[in-house]
């Protein structure tokens, strides 16, 4: 292979890339060797098995992956403003919202959630760790270099161009010659293995290791939404595993799974990606509801509404989830009965949905409303995703569908639900936790701003689509027609209003860096839940002594009766878990396999593979089980935290 | 957990992180199963597609796959006896055992890799359908399983022989067992959805 | 007080919307039977939505707004223990499932109605198209007629037309909005769309399912005429087009941008895509054909098409 062939050319916009790329590693390389951080950076971030800090990983590199996505929305967004701009061309048009559906739901929105799921679950259920640490650094990993794999392609090969949703013929080999879909199916593949090792270890944590008295209908609404979303990945997962297995056999190695020839079966992969990919939007979806339920709680200054039918609703949707896939696709001709009953079944997936929102609503009632940011975003959401909602029934009368499906009108919907439901979950959950996280608030007043210009900027947005929709206009057009021009030049100005809503958060982060009040207590916002029971920042082994749980909102309770999580008398050394690099290293080496395998040098990905192969033996014989934290280091760390003089012995 | 209670509870399942492991191995084996269903599904979805390659039941013989599935079936229950003598705290027999089990396991691999050849050979290759595709992929994804199993199994015997019996050996060698005996069943799907169903049609 | 003004401006988004849409949006403006019956349950699903949304953003608006922290408002209908209720979560879970089911019964009917040709008021038969897909283009065969359009197609007004679909490569799917619903052209099978114009006039066709480079491109036009027109269009085609040779046709196979055509043949003569044996007849035969990409800039056909033949020359 040429080099030429090897890097991406011709194209301004990627030379551009390719600079700024260079310039910013240079700008971190420099920045780190100046300040003689690289001891710092390995020691206390890539080799971490601590779940705050990972979670923290996942949060940032969430943010990055947003950036990026955002930025190929804005492009799309300024080439679709007017007829025959010619700002992108078909073959670069394609490849952006290729790139931008794919990172913004695998590398932007699960990670975003999972990353909170990290720092906020152990908390949550009073526990001092994931189950297995040093799996949930590997998860980390995997994700991160599968995202770094997937964004190389912007330099490196070539971007993948045949949708987020890679259909067959069209992605194989034949229609699709080149290394990008390759990048698709190795990144999804390789971040994928850490979603399904998330999936488990956030299961067994949630199962095993909740504080005393804990029951399962007396943990915190998040906790529970991440318990059920677990139950999803581990059960869909393993589907998009075997589809990018086979779509990688196919085109590596020459079989015919999906190919035109040999007698193969495009139609197999629409089924299979769905059968994970329908249960993947309730990934992101159901999280998300945690969220809003735990704000929603908070600063309503009342109990959550119906627990018991919150809970029970998201294990009813996430069993339907299973059952509603063929929706994605009415207009194969699968006839009037199939479509009948996944119509019936998509459909009744609102009514769970419906019982949430009334519950919400139900919080609301006689409550006391304080609007602070995360209060905003979560408010924003219920009519937001209402309409998001509705329309989704809409596309879910199957004989109804065969108008909207593939055009602007579906194209609408899923961003009503995933941006007023998942990425407003996300900026709320980050808003909410942040004090937990980095010891002091974002300012309310920048946070406000940017709460307004993004919602606001996000329905001038997507709201005129549902008529583009409407009036014919399908969805992955590189280009408009004049008699569309008037609602697309809409939707553009509101495109920016969400980019600059979204610039706005982000300065807000270094502007409350630099003059927020830090926080003195942990309890920012008068919490209900365990999470705002250790003091901020969080020591290392999250609490020194196990809270005894009575009821559900755990520290509300706890407030009431005048308790802690220090208890002097009751203190006992802490076991935890030793820092590794190995997790970073082994998802290194398998990232250079997946490397290899993107341009078919497959021998020497054969040999990175058994490089991650050896590193696993020898882990096995690692005996490594951690350290004790003393009890006087204990009294000492939290005398500090919590402002105690020496005399004091908790309660 | 008191010391009255240590005594009935097995060496693997007395400590926490015993019990989160293992737990954690059967939530990872549920994942298997969908991993595998799936395969199952795509290759009764592509069975019949077989192009202008041979038909199974032309390749299909049943000797071979008799042999595979006793080789396999009764390195399941040699293991189950290892994990017998593990209860036991019987170190030596149980590294026997273990090892007839691997043997067993590497029969079975030669067993599947000559058929694999044989068939190439008469045409049936990964390439040549969409069929034999999806042959290759869900036979081939159990053998690879094997494979690992039997390096993996490998590793903990050495640890066996270093450390002996403790709560964390014990624990490695239970899950190893709960694996063994999950590509066995996967094992009898394939023989009969596969090889059986095959020769028939 | 914010949500107050998040609630005027959607409201305010909503009308304008509205406003500027509605009046002449193809799918709430059909031309035949079959989008009329889709529009008459997209309109039906409208109201109910409406009506969810009216009750759901009043609900909303009030809680917010009555139930606001603001000074002196003091103990009063503040009840932060409630935390449920067993008969409020009965009525709102058995609701929607009644909505649900009254959304349910005519989405079935219908759906059962699409499999089945329109009722024609001249109970006439059907009019088959073959309807083939291939990288970017449209043929459309008819048989009875024995004769072949590309990218544009004639139809009489009033008759059903059966659309045969099928694709020589990749996947695509046929939609002319004004007259009803989509369905995918897959390469190896057949799927059958029934549409009718009751209106003469010119709609606008295309492939609206993405398949690559081409794919904004993949459009046609649909003439539809009446009876008598549609017949001296056919006879005219026949008598003054020329046959379609395998080699051509072929040639045409070839991922590319064109113009409209017709001849006095079919395709139909050497291959159906929609059979297992036309599945790999065009990939075979243009293996490579993939590797170049075309980069186009505008949706005029004519450019694309000039880029393609001075690519070829050189
Ligand atoms: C009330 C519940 C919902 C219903 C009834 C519903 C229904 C549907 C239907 C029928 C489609 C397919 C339409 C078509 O392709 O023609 C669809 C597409 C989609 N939905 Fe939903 N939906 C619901 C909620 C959600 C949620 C909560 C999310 C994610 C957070 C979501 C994300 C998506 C996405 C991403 C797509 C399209 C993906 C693509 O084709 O690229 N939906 N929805
Ligand atoms: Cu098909
Ligand atoms: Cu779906």
């Amino acid at each position: 292979m040429k080099l030429s062939e090897f890097f991406v050319t011709g194209e301004p916009l990627i030379y551009a890339g390719m600079v700024a790329i260079v310039l910013v590693t240079c700008a971190i390389v420099f920045l780190l060797t100046y300040f003689k951080r690289w001891g710092w950076l390995w020691r206390e971030w890539l080799t971490t098995v601590d779940h705050k800090k990972i979670g923290i990983m996942y949060i940032l590199s969430a943010l990055a992956m947003l950036f990026r996505g955002g930025v190929d929305a804005l492009m799309m967004r300024v080439q679709l403003a007017f007829p025959d701009l010619n700002f992108l061309n078909s073959q670069h048009y394609n490849e952006i919202f290729t790139t931008h559906g794919t990172v913004m739901i695998i590398f932007m929105a699960m990670p975003f959630l999972i990353g909170l799921m990290n720092i906020v679950v152990p908390l949550q259920i009073g526990a001092r760790d994931f189950a297995f640490p040093y799996v949930n650094a590997l998860s980390f990993w995997s994700f991160f270099f599968g995202a770094l794999l997937f964004n190389i392609s912007f330099v490196i090969g070539g971007s993948p161009d045949a949708g987020w949703t890679s259909y067959t013929p069209l992605a194989g080999a034949a229609l699709s010659p080149g290394p990008g879909q390759n990048f698709y199916l190795l990144g999804l593949q390789l971040s994928g293995i850490g979603t399904l090792a998330t999936g488990i270890n956030l299961m067994v944590t949630i199962l095993k290791m909740r504080a005393p008295g804990m029951k399962l209908f007396q943990m915190p609404i998040f906790t529970w939404s991440t318990l059920v979303t677990c139950f999803i990945i581990i059960f869909a997962f393993p589907i998009l595993t075997v589809a990018l297995a086979l779509m990688t056999i196919d085109r590596i190695f020459g079989a015919q799974f999906f190919t035109l020839t040999g007698e193969g079966m495009p139609m197999l992969w629409a089924n299979l990606f769905w059968m994970w990919g329908h249960p993947e939007v309730y990934i992101v979806i159901l999280p998300a509801f945690g969220i809003f339920s735990e704000i929603i709680a908070t600063f309503a200054n009342k109990r959550l509404f119906g627990y018991k039918a919150m809970v029970w609703s998201m294990i009813l949707i996430a069993g339907l989830s299973f059952l509603v896939w063929v929706h994605h696709f009415f207009t194969m001709g699968a006839g009037a009965f199939v479509n009948s009953v996944f119509s019936v079944s998509t459909m009744l997936i609102a009514v769970p949905t419906g019982v949430k929102i009334f519950n919400w609503l139900g919080t609301l009632y006689k409550s006391k409303i304080q609007f602070t940011t995360p209060m905003l975003w979560s408010l924003a959401f219920i009519p937001s995703f209402v309409i998001g909602g509705v329309t989704g029934v809409m596309l879910g009368m199957a004989a109804a569908d065969y108008q909207f499906h593939n055009s602007y009108f579906l194209i609408a919907h899923f961003h009503y639900v995933l941006i007023a439901g998942t990425v407003f979950a996300c900026f709320a959950g980050l808003e909410y936790w942040y004090p937990k996280m980095f010891g002091h608030k974002l300012n309310q007043k920048l946070g406000k701003l940017s709460f307004w210009l993004f919602v606001i900027g996000f329905h001038i947005t997507f709201f005129p689509q549902y008529f583009l929709g409407l009036d014919g206009m399908p969805r992955r057009l590189f280009d408009t027609a004049p008699e569309w021009f008037t609602l697309n030049f809409i939707s553009t100005i509101g495109a920016f209003g969400m980019g600059a809503g979204f610039a706005l958060f982000v300065l807000n982060i270094y502007y409350s860096y630099k003059t927020s009040p830090r926080e003195k207590t942990g309890d920012s916002w008068d919490g209900r839940t365990l999470e705002w029971a250790t003091p901020t920042p969080i020591p290392h082994y999250n609490f020194a002594t196990q809270p005894t749980v009575k009821e559900l909102d755990a520290f509300h309770d706890m407030k009431k009766r005048g308790e802690t999580t220090y208890d002097e008398s009751k203190l006992k050394p802490i076991h935890m878990p030793n820092y590794s690099g190995q997790p970073f290293i082994m998802m290194g080496l398998l990232f250079f396999s997946s490397f290899a395998l993107v341009f078919e040098w497959i021998i020497l990905s054969a040999v990175f593979l058994v490089a991650v192969l050896v590193m696993m033996g020898i882990h096995s014989f690692d005996y490594d089980d951690g350290y004790h934290v003393e009890v006087e280091d204990i009294k000492r760390t939290e005398r500090q935290l919590r402002g105690l003089n020496d005399e004091h012995t908790g309660s | 957990m008191s010391t009255q209670e240590a005594k009935h509870t097995p060496l693997e399942y007395q400590t926490t992180h015993g019990q989160m492991n293992i737990l954690g191995f059967w939530i990872f084996l549920a994942a298997e199963v969908v991993l595998f269903s799936t395969l199952f599904a795509t290759y009764a979805v592509l069975f019949g597609r077989t192009a202008d390659s041979p038909l199974p039941s032309e390749l299909f013989g049943a000797e071979i796959v008799l042999i595979m599935t006793f080789l396999l079936l009764t390195s399941s229950f040699t293991c189950g006896i290892a994990i017998h003598n593990m209860r036991q705290g019987q170190v030596k027999p149980l590294i026997i055992w273990m090892v007839i089990t691997l043997l067993l396991g590497l029969g079975f691999l030669g067993f599947e890799i000559y058929e694999f050849m044989h068939y190439t050979h008469e045409g049936a290759t990964l390439q040549s359908s969409a069929f034999w595709s999806s042959f290759y992929v869900l036979a081939g994804t159990h053998g690879l399983h094997v494979t690992l199993g039997i390096g993996w199994a490998t590793l903990l015997i050495i640890q066996i022989v270093k450390r002996g019996l403790t709560p964390v050996t014990s624990q490695k060698v239970f899950i190893i067992s709960l694996y063994w005996h999950f590509l066995d069943v996967i094992w009898i799907f394939i023989f009969t959805a596969v090889y059986l169903i095959g020769m028939v049609v | 007080m914010s949500s107050n003004k998040t609630l005027i401006t959607l409201t305010l988004l909503f009308s304008l919307s509205i406003i500027t849409g509605c009046s002449e949006l193809r799918v709430l403006e059909p031309k035949g039977p079959v989008g009329e019956d889709q529009k008459e349950l997209i309109i039906y699903s409208l109201w109910f939505m409406l009506g969810i949304v009216v009750v759901v953003f009043g609900l909303f608006g009030y809680m917010v707004f009555k139930y606001r922290d603001r000074p002196g408002r003091g103990n009063k209908d503040y009840e932060p223990e409630q935390d449920g209720n067993l008969k409020v979560e009965i009525i709102w879970t058995i609701i929607p499932l009644i909505i649900v089911t009254l959304l349910s019964i005519p989405t079935v009917d219908t759906l059962f109605d699409l499999e089945k040709p329109p009722q024609s008021a001249n109970e006439e038969e059907p009019l088959v198209v073959y309807a083939t897909s291939a990288d970017w283009k449209w043929f459309f065969s008819y048989p009875e007629q024995g004769i072949e359009t590309v990218n544009y197609l004639h139809i009489p007004t009033e008759r059903p037309i059966e659309f045969r679909l099928s694709s020589a490569d990749s996947m695509a799917a046929l939609w002319i909005p004004a007259l009803g619903g989509q369905k995918y052209n897959m390469a190896g099978m057949q799927t059958i769309l029934y549409l009718q114009a009751d209106e003469e006039g010119v709609y606008d066709g295309r492939n609206s399912n993405f398949n690559g480079e081409g794919f904004s491109l993949q459009t046609f036009q649909v003439h539809a005429e009446e009876d008598t027109a549609f017949k001296e269009w056919v006879n005219k085609i026949k008598n003054e087009k020329p046959e379609l040779t395998q080699d051509q046709y072929n040639e045409l196979l070839k991922p590319s941008i064109i113009g409209e055509m017709a001849f006095s043949n079919t395709h139909l003569e050497w291959v159906d895509h929609g059979t297992m044996m036309g599945s790999d007849y065009s990939i075979k035969r243009h293996q490579n054909a993939y590797e170049k990409k075309l980069h186009l800039k505008s949706l005029d056909k004519a450019d694309a098409e000039e880029e393609g033949d001075a690519d070829e020359a050189q």
